[in-house]
């Protein structure tokens, strides 16, 4: 069966053109495939392959240092890497905006994704962030402009939460049956 | 192979080092790293655009990618510690990989870790960090041991072209106490309207 491939990622990738993001650290996640795609396409954006996650979180801090916007991409299991480098921005009253697809949540097979995935929206709201959940794909635009919106213009940070029900929970199958 | 007493005896002195490196350049973006560079930097003269880290460990060369990146027709100079590389040898891969070349990176590395009590790390064993910057894809990284390698590096570390990475073998001691500020939203919003203009504070207009 061929489907046609969602929206919402065109939809993210045009609030973050609209708010100005101009880096894009990102590690990669099955979720976030076609936007990052589009961001390394874009000559005016800088899509950043990190190692691990905090990376990006450091280089959002020197982006806004030097004036421009940035938004990190992972997915959930990145946060936990992240939690003493949020501190930075907390500290500094950085703006954070960070675009996280959720593993461990809806119709999970990956036991390994559960924990960071159960704890995701506990962990950033410790660690200061506002978490907004994105879990239809009609909304995705006015949530990331939302969410930009106070990241940049009130200096805070801010989470959005992409749904697995959005995103489709991977399928484990194995060779024998496949 | 783990020698913890042969930093002791390096000739090149840490406050030296980095007033030679930043004194009367006004025009450079500096990133601190968290505890002795910091103070380092300070002890040369604090100015609003040094950003000097109290956290942050292993996010300093970072920090640095994305000023960098930002402001690419300006010199950024990285300044921090063996201890805080250590933790963020992946950036290196990650830097390389977006060659930035603006972009300069000094480790000051005393083989130890300064802030906890003076512990050797890994630098005074095997690990070589100008050996692991030049195998994630910096073309130029170096080592450097005394005042000649130093006097001859130091206007590639200035004005060549980057990203460039230089480990300074300096000794292990523990300068007097310079601190800057301490509030990190201070030491940003001086850090942005110093180059970005008077409005770009707290509340930016962009």
């Amino acid at each position: 069966m061929i489907e046609s491939p969602p929206a919402w990622p065109n939809d993210i990738y045009a609030s973050l053109k609209a708010l100005g993001v101009r880096q894009l650290p990102y590690v990669p996640d099955a979720g976030h495939t076609r936007l990052i795609e589009m961001c390394l396409n874009d000559n005016e954006m800088r899509a950043v392959p990190l190692t691990t996650e905090e990376e990006g979180v450091a280089m959002l801090a020197g982006s806004w240092l030097g004036g421009q916007r940035g938004a990190l991409l992972m997915q959930s299991s990145g946060i936990g890497n992240c939690v003493n480098m949020f501190s930075t921005i907390r500290v500094g009253r950085y703006p954070l905006l960070t675009l996280i697809t959720m593993r461990g949540q809806w119709g999970e097979a990956n036991p390994w994704q559960l924990p960071m995935g159960r704890n995701a929206a506990a962990i950033l709201k410790l660690s200061g962030f506002q978490v907004l959940d994105l879990d239809a794909a009609d909304m995705a635009a006015e949530t990331v402009a939302a969410g930009g919106r106070t990241a940049f213009e009130a200096n805070q940070m801010v989470a959005v939460l992409i749904s697995q029900r959005l995103i489709g929970s991977k399928a484990f199958t194995p060779a024998e049956d496949g | 192979m783990w020698d913890p007493s042969r930093a002791d005896r390096y000739p090149l002195r840490r406050r030296e080092i980095v007033e030679h490196l930043i004194k009367d350049m006004d025009d450079l973006l500096i990133v601190a790293g968290l505890g002795a560079p910091a103070w380092d930097t300070t002890a040369a003269g604090d100015r609003d655009l040094i950003y000097p880290l109290w956290g942050a460990m292993g996010g300093t060369a970072m920090i640095g990618l994305g000023l960098a990146l930002a402001q690419p027709n300006r010199r950024v100079l990285v300044i921090t510690g063996d201890g805080d590389m250590l933790m963020g040898l992946g950036s290196l891969a990650t830097i390389a990989l977006q060659g930035p070349a603006n972009l300069s990176i000094v480790v000051l590395d005393n083989e130890r870790y300064g802030e906890t009590g003076m512990q050797a790390t890994h630098t005074a064993g095997p690990a070589d960090l100008a050996a692991v910057a030049h195998a994630c894809g910096f073309e130029q990284a170096a080592t450097l041991y005394d005042e000649e390698e130093f006097d001859r590096a130091t206007p590639t570390i200035l004005e060549g072209e980057g990203p460039l990475f230089f480990a300074i073998k300096v000794r292990a001691e523990e300068p007097p106490l310079v601190l800057p500020p301490r509030d990190g939203a201070h030491l940003k919003d001086r850090f942005r309207m110093a180059l970005l203009g008077p409005g770009q504070g707290v509340n930016p207009a962009v």
